[in-house]
């Protein structure tokens, strides 16, 4: 049961602050506050008609014909019937009431089963079981373990140890894991004492609802004492109780209060680019219809005046000229209104939906190991896919897994990680056929590390000391907890990561066998996996020793300090004693940090060290130095009280800290480095590829370093190395950063002139103006860290940065927030009349999803806040090729040949009647017989143009994919402009003249072959109704380049239905019944069986068609478009020709990347601090927000969750009671 | 490998195991959509293109068939006889310029004017005789409105009670009339008969039957007299009054004939059939071929037109006045064909759109030998 997207009850006036005394409802009742009961509902059976239907014709498009309706009923002015606008009207609202009250009943129906669960309320010192809807704010509830939790509530007291309770927030930010909140001591105190808690009569006092879902204050007056309350007290509605067999808490708001249902407000509706241009199109239709009817009404003057007042003994009239050219534009209002097509929106909706669905059920974009189809969220934004310009991309998680592998290493100058041919010394590629080491001797070797060079294993077994110290190194060197598994790892495994890190940003996992990591960063992971593959298994720690296994030797180290990483160090450190007693201090960082602090000695080896890391570097691999050296113990034992002092110091703490670090960090000995990928998704470079070549901009904004993200850049083709260049904006002032930025502008373009770039452009008053693309020479690649940005993005520079970055292939943004994340997309969108896609997968992304004309969430690693506000999700970012460049361009195309065809048959349809009323006094006569105006735009033509609009497609998926220079029409806005859309105007124009003067010169003062009259009014009617059906008809089959069975039934099924509903109203049967409604009796008989009628037919269809395919056929000879190259082509192969498999892109370059640790601290003061294993109940938040991470909900949080390829998506069914005595055993012990 | 294949095939075999928390043991139900061809939007289709292999033989062979047929109606259309004569009398010459002036009569006699023609060809066949007008908006909205079907299917209440459509030719001296509206109430009632004049001098009257000129449909189903009083028409519309511009009632029309009398009088119901455009002809009587088969229906030789205005009550001209909004009377005698009656323009036009079609196929031809080799050879940029 989701709340989520329900409208939620405003509340009638503004609450200031909350009194709410426990256990006393009299009190509690004076203040009128929300009961639980909800109503998301919009409608009861009485209101749903009128609020339907007022809200229906709250659209514009309804509510003109509503007032056509009532023009039509005014006798003087009406020239059609009422039933010609009632029946699509009808059916319109009909169709749109329908849905709306599906919905509707679902939500009742949701609601009354959300009102009606079952919870323990507090009564009088009993617990009764009472709906939710009957819970009352005031009230003391108890609840159970995996029950939602029914309300807003204050946490009293729970069954966990330290007054604990675990929940899940899936409901409200969509993360998975389970977050922890804790009691007040005070009422934890009470525990499952009833009485206690029947007589319980704190007061609290607290901030009036809102919806705000990471703060609470209030205070709660117990007692005579006020203790301050905030979130880590409160449990909110839609949360799931987890882990906790109960737990009492106090109702604070209910129902239409609770921060969730305050939430749920209204989503922000994103438009197409094509829905705003038909807003301006319906605005040029109005225009053109008052302009049509003025015409005709001032004609209807003119002939009044010369003719019709002649023929008054014929046709006498009342009224005077004026009035009589008055009410005629009226009528014509009313004949003509058919240029605003009111299937038009609906069918739009229903082409977005059938799209969507597309979506929702393709395969090629199903991910199989975590089971996700890709979905359409949002369905009426499926043709802008067709149209994207720029793709701003998270990086981590979305272009990356996040998963790192240990990949190469350099030990004592030998590197290690290629595999040769055996003879020749060739670098063989890795594929699936290279036989992985052997790791099997080593029982707690993990499966699934991969590695192929079977020398390194060698050189392990051969015991050199080099090696061995390399890896113990790694063992040793981290702050990465293990935990032995028996039975049930993994909910341990759960259970123990958010008991150590219960809101940690920064976790993973390492599921080995029994043996399970959870390292602070993926990074820190793979070396100790790797460290354990290799024999040197690290097994356990405590806050004074660490236990590892050396060729299956246990030996346990004692960690004497920690000398931890942060960003200024770059690397870190420690210090142990081994079991033999020596004293080493062992550090791993960043090379050019190392080698500064290396010992003189190490020199030869340095160089040597320095040629494999500039390799390792230039395959994109993040590289790290290794380094040792043994501290004698005298000076150790005097460091150690040094340190001890700094450590309690008051001032310049962090300064002394550093001073100490630094001194005996010198003089070390180099060991080697180590090599880790940063294991890009499957197929990213080669998306990368295509999107580039469908012109499409990407730019990367991650929160990463600037190293990590250009590193990634080239590793995913993103940069490359045969760039003509590659800026660097990485300045500390706004001036700088502006001559950087121009700087790059000049040397891609040096003769850019200042203000020729900016093209005022007005739509509506709208954008005020427009940055013009500028085409530059080369390729050329932009990459700009977070402080430089932060300048960029202020309003004097923007269109600086804005015109520089757009001349470049590829942006990077690194250290970039949540915020400018936003603030980029909104700039491009300001200025560039471009579509924009943001695709990203954590919580950190949201922003920028939601800014961009399309959002994409990654479904997958990082919990669903990203995918809960996209408009499409799937699992791999490979998947966006797929999404934009065939289902995009298809949704495009189809949208755009939808509205062509609509307008040219709608406007061809409604010109006859302008060409006719030349002829019949400007009278408003209709050409056609009203049964077929109502049902051409139903009946006889809705079926054709909706089954092209869903199932056309010019060329198929597999040569969309081969040709990605298909989709660039689609970002011009080919297939549907202005432009366009003129010329449909004009086709049909021509069109109409064919249909009503070819029907017209072919029955002039003629006869038929019977003798009879040729051209009465009813069989010319018909002959311009069948040239008009048969001329669409036509059209559409011309259009249609794809015809499936579907089509066929369509188009054929429709042409018959004319046929069959013609000859069916015209028969003598229905005359019989209404005489004056079906007039035409016998006019199909006595007209189709002429000769004539069918040669002006077949002439009328071909004067239409014919220049249509003439213009069609030269333009494809003359100038044939991409996509006429492309059908030419397929119609040669009908498979796309396989393409060659790309060679992995390798570059050669000096360009060494980062070391990444984490842009935060790390762990290593908590692992020494001894708090992960104890924690106090009273200092665990504090605790915990001092290492920079803040617990509960925090909805911009981001957790980069290392998940390794076995993961279980869904934890929570993993989460079975049965865990929680192991869990609260470890607890217990540990005190 | 081609890009959209690779995922497949990566991911097809795949047993997937992030699927199993979902469900419970066994049942577990996969969220991979299902491999239909509608939903992988794989259906077969039949794709056409422009190409030169198609358009070009199409724009021949419609060039190929359209001359034959255009040549074909042209010959038609122009073996069809048609003679044209002009009454209207605008002209003081002419014979009926008297009738059509604004002089009083007296309303009981009627005023008739003579108009002598000479057919140089002989017609076979039926002939059928129409009277044409132009400039008479029969196809303006209130006009064709103004009628009440239900009282032309002989519906007693309509009768009696006609649509209100019809004003203000709705009721006239407290009752109803029948026909009511517009339309029936300007019926054409100029009376047309023709002579031939044999070259000895004397005047033989042509038979004009004036029976079949309507459809079978509007005669049989859509026309009805109101049933009851016994067949006789004069007790059925007895509470009803005539169309003011009538001289007699409805059931006057033709007392002769009661198949043609009343609603169902022929002439009323061609009248009836309103026609689309302001120039019209409307079948008035048809000259049936001599049973003999010998002689031609209608002889080369002179002939006499013999107009009798009836006088309309409310107005003082005493012919069908059209004179006021430049309308013009006529009177046609014309075969028919296959295809109906003298029209040039489907001739004309299939021949031109044939050759058009042939012209732009060689155009088109030339122009694709001179680029659509290059082009469409071309390789795509990739």
């Amino acid at each position: 049961m989701s709340f989520f997207g329900l409208d939620c009850v405003r509340k009638k006036e503004r609450e200031v602050e909350r009194k709410i005394r426990a256990n006393d409802r009299e009190y509690n009742s004076t203040f009128k506050y929300a009961t639980n009961s909800i109503k998301t509902s919009k409608y009861n059976p009485f209101t749903f008609l009128p609020l339907n239907l007022f809200e229906q014709f709250q659209r514009i498009a309804n509510a003109y014909f509503l007032i056509l309706l009532i023009l039509q009923v005014i006798p003087a002015i009406s020239s059609l019937s009422w039933f010609t606008t009632v029946v699509p009207l009808v059916l319109v609202l009909s169709v749109t009431a329908a849905k709306d009250a599906i919905d509707d009943i679902n939500r009742h129906r949701s609601d009354r089963k959300v009102n009606n669960r079952k919870v323990n309320i507090l009564i009088n010192g009993k617990l009764t079981s009472d709906k939710w809807m009957n819970v009352q704010v005031g009230d003391i509830i108890k609840l159970e373990n995996n029950q939602f939790v029914t309300a807003d509530l204050l946490l009293l007291s729970s069954s966990e140890p330290l007054n604990l309770v675990y929940i899940e927030t899936a409901e409200l930010d969509g993360e998975t894991n389970l977050k922890v909140k804790q009691s007040l001591t005070v009422t934890g105190d009470m525990g499952e004492d009833l009485g206690a808690l029947g007589s319980f009569n704190g007061e609290v006092c607290c901030e009036p609802p809102n919806n705000r879902l990471d703060r609470f204050t209030g205070t709660l007056t117990f007692d005579t004492q006020k203790h301050s309350l905030d979130n880590e007290r409160v449990l909110l509605r839609g949360c799931t109780l987890r882990n906790t067999d109960w737990c009492f808490g106090l109702v604070l708001f209910a129902g239409p209060e609770t921060k969730l249902m305050q939430n749920c407000g209204k989503s922000t509706f994103k438009r197409t680019s094509i829905d705003r241009l038909m807003n301006v199109l319906v605005l040029f239709i109005f225009g053109l219809l008052a302009l049509m009817c003025i015409i005709l009404a001032v004609g209807n003057g003119i002939w009044e005046n010369q003719t019709g007042s002649e023929f008054n003994n014929f046709l006498p009239r009342e009224e005077n000229t004026a009035f009589s050219a008055f009410l005629t534009f009226w009528s014509y209002i009313i004949i003509l209104n058919t240029v605003v097509p009111i299937s038009l929106y609906v069918s739009m909706e229903v082409i977005r939906l059938g799209n969507s669905y597309y979506i929702n059920w393709d395969r090629n974009m199903y991910h199989a190991r975590s089971d996700t189809p890709a979905e359409a969220r949002t369905t009426t934004l499926n043709e802008e896919l067709g149209q994207i310009k720029y793709v701003f991309s998270d990086k981590t998680g979305t272009l990356t897994q996040n998963i790192m592998t240990f990949n190469k290493c350099s030990i004592n100058g030998k590197s290690y990680g290629d595999v040769y041919q055996q003879y020749s010394g060739e670098r063989l590629e890795i594929t699936e056929e290279t036989t992985p080491v052997d790791f099997s001797f080593n029982p707690l070797a993990d499966p699934k590390f991969l590695f192929y060079d079977h020398s390194l294993i060698e050189a392990v077994k051969l015991e050199l000391p080099d090696v061995q110290a390399f890896f113990r190194l790694l063992a040793l060197c981290h702050t990465v907890m293990a935990e032995e598994k028996k039975e049930g790892w993994l909910q341990n495994t759960l259970i123990n990561l958010f008991l150590t890190y219960p809101s940690s940003q920064h976790q993973s996992l390492c599921l080995v066998g029994h043996l399970v990591y959870q390292a602070q960063s993926p990074d820190e992971g793979a070396l100790v996996t790797a460290a354990r593959n290799f024999g040197f298994v690290f097994r356990s720690r405590s806050p004074e020793t660490i236990t590892i296994e050396e060729m299956g030797m246990q030996r346990s180290y004692e960690l004497l300090a920690i000398l931890d990483f942060n960003n200024v160090r770059k690397r870190m450190s420690v210090i142990v004693r081994s079991p033999e007693g020596k004293l080493s201090l062992y550090c791993k960082g960043a090379d050019t940090i190392i080698y500064e602090r290396l010992h003189p000695s190490c020199r030869k080896l340095m160089e040597a060290t320095t040629d494999h890391l500039n390799e390792f570097a230039g395959e994109g691999l993040r590289t790290l130095v290794l380094a040792y050296k043994n501290i004698d113990e005298d000076y150790f034992s005097e460091w150690k009280q040094r340190h001890h002092e700094s450590s309690v110091a008051l001032e310049d703490r962090e300064e002394k800290l550093d001073e100490l670090y630094e001194e005996i960090e010198k003089n070390m000995m180099l060991i080697g480095a180590t090599a880790i990928e940063d294991k890009l998704q499957d197929g990213v470079a080669l998306t990368i590829e295509q999107l580039a070549k469908a012109e499409i901009k990407i730019w990367v904004l991650t929160g990463d370093k600037q190293e990590t993200a250009e590193n990634i850049g080239y590793s995913c083709n993103l940069l490359r190395e045969e760039m003509n260049d590659v800026f660097t904006v990485a300045a500390h002032s706004p001036e700088e950063v502006r001559q950087e930025l121009r700087d790059a502008r000049l040397k891609m373009k040096p003769s850019t002139e200042p203000n020729k770039f900016l093209v005022p452009e007005v739509i509506l008053g709208n954008t005020p103006k427009l940055v013009q693309d500028e085409s530059v020479e080369g390729e050329y690649g932009l990459v700009i860290n977070g402080h430089s940005l932060a300048f960029a993005l202020e309003s004097g520079m923007e269109l600086e940065f804005l015109r520089t970055a757009c001349m470049c292939k590829t942006v990077i943004c690194c250290r970039v927030t949540p915020l400018q994340k936003a603030q980029v997309v909104e700039l491009v969108k300001k200025y560039k009349k471009a579509v924009t896609l943001a695709i990203g997968d954590g919580a950190n992304d949201v922003s920028m999803i939601k800014a961009a004309h399309i959002g994409v969430g990654i479904s997958g690693q990082e919990g669903m806040q990203a995918v809960l506000s996209s408009d499409f999700s799937f699992a791999q970012f490979r998947f966006l090729q797929r999404l934009l460049l065939v289902h995009g361009r298809w949704s495009y195309l189809r949208m755009c040949k939808f509205l062509r065809y609509f307008f040219y048959k709608n406007f061809t349809f409604t010109f006859v009647h302008f060409w006719y009323a030349f002829f019949c006094g400007f009278s408003a006569q209709t050409v056609y017989d009203e049964g077929f105006i109502t049902l051409y735009n139903l009946v006889y033509t809705a079926l054709p143009v909706l089954g092209m609009s869903l199932f056309d497609q010019d060329v198929n998926a597999g040569w969309s994919l081969e040709f990605p220079q298909l989709y660039v029409p689609g970002q011009l806005s080919q297939y549907f402009s202005k432009r366009a859309f003129m010329m449909c105007v004009l086709h049909s124009c021509y069109s109409s003249l064919m249909i009503f003067f070819v029907p017209y010169a072919a029955t002039y003062d003629t006869a038929r072959a019977d003798g009879t009259e040729g051209a009465d009014y009813q069989s010319f009617a018909l002959i311009t109704q069948t040239c008009l059906t048969v001329t669409v008809c036509v059209q559409l089959g011309l259009d249609l380049s794809y015809w499936t069975v579907v089509n066929h039934l369509f188009v054929w099924g429709s042409l018959g239905m004319f046929f069959i509903l013609t000859f069916t109203m015209y028969t003598d049967g229905l005359f019989r019944i209404r005489p004056s409604s079906f007039a035409f009796v016998g006019t199909a008989r006595n007209c189709l069986n002429q000769p004539n009628v069918w040669l002006t037919v077949a002439l009328t269809a071909l004067l239409c068609v014919l220049p249509v395919v003439a213009h069609r056929f030269f333009s494809c000879q003359i100038a044939p478009t991409i996509n006429d190259k492309v059908r030419n082509k397929m119609r040669e192969m009908k498979e796309p020709a396989p393409r060659p498999r790309h060679p992995r892109l390798t570059r050669r370059s000096t360009r060494r990347s980062g070391y990444a640790f984490s842009h935060a601290q790390g762990y290593g003061d908590l692992v020494t601090s001894r708090r992960f294993l104890r924690r106090p109940a009273t200092s665990r938040s504090t605790a915990f927000n001092s290492a920079g991470r803040s617990p509960g909900f925090k909805p911009t949080g981001r957790s980069a969750g290392y998940s390794p390829v076995g993961r279980e998506q869904n934890p929570k069914q993993k989460v079975e009671p049965t865990s929680l005595q192991k869990f609260r055993t470890v607890i217990d012990s540990s005190f | 490998m081609m890009a959209s294949s690779y995922n497949a095939k990566e991911e097809d075999g795949h047993h997937h195991p992030g699927s199993v928390g979902s469900g419970g043991p066994g049942g577990v139900k996969s969220k991979k959509p299902d491999n239909t061809a509608f939903k992988q939007q794989r259906l077969p289709a039949w794709q056409p293109i422009l190409t030169a292999g198609t358009v070009l033989p199409a724009f021949f062979m419609i060039g190929l068939i359209f001359i034959p047929i255009g040549i074909g109606l042209f010959v038609t259309s122009n073996n069809i006889k048609e003679f044209e004569i002009d009454y209207t009398g605008v002209d003081m010459s002419s014979p009926c310029f008297n009738c059509s002036q604004n002089y009083s009569w007296n309303s009981t006699s009627s005023c008739s004017c003579s108009v002598p023609f000479t057919l140089d060809q002989a017609f076979e066949s039926n002939v059928f005789m129409y009277y044409g007008l132009s400039n008479f908006y029969q196809n303006h909205r209130r006009y064709v409105k103004s009628r009440d079907d239900s009282q032309l299917n002989g519906d007693k209440s309509s009768l009696l009670n006609p649509s209100k459509e019809c004003e203000p030719y709705r009721t006239s001296d407290k009752k109803q009339i029948a026909p009511c509206g517009a339309i029936a109430n300007s019926l054409f009632n100029d009376t047309l008969e023709l002579f031939y004049i044999h070259p000895n001098g004397s005047r033989f009257a042509i038979n004009l039957v004036k029976t079949g000129i309507a459809w079978w449909t509007d005669k049989h189903v859509k026309f009805r007299n109101p049933a009851g009083g016994d067949g006789n028409l004069s007790i059925v519309f007895q509470d009803t009054s005539k169309p003011v511009n009538w001289r007699k009632p409805v059931y006057e029309l033709d007392p002769n004939d009661p198949d043609n009398n009343g609603f169902i009088n022929e002439d009323l119901i061609v009248w009836m059939r309103t026609a689309a455009l302001p120039t019209f002809r409307k079948l008035y009587r048809i000259i049936q071929k001599k049973k003999d088969n010998m002689t031609p229906t209608l002889p080369p030789g002179d002939y006499i037109l013999e107009v009798t205005y009836s006088i309309l009550t409310i107005n003082v001209t005493p012919d069908y006045p059209v004179r006021s909004f430049d309308g013009r009377k006529r009177v046609i005698l014309s075969t028919i064909s296959w295809m109906g009656g003298k029209n040039p323009f489907l001739g004309i036009a299939y021949i031109t759109v044939g050759s058009v079609c042939f012209f732009l196929g060689v155009v088109l031809l030339f122009i694709h030998h001179k680029y659509g080799n290059r082009n469409n050879n071309a390789d795509i940029p990739n």
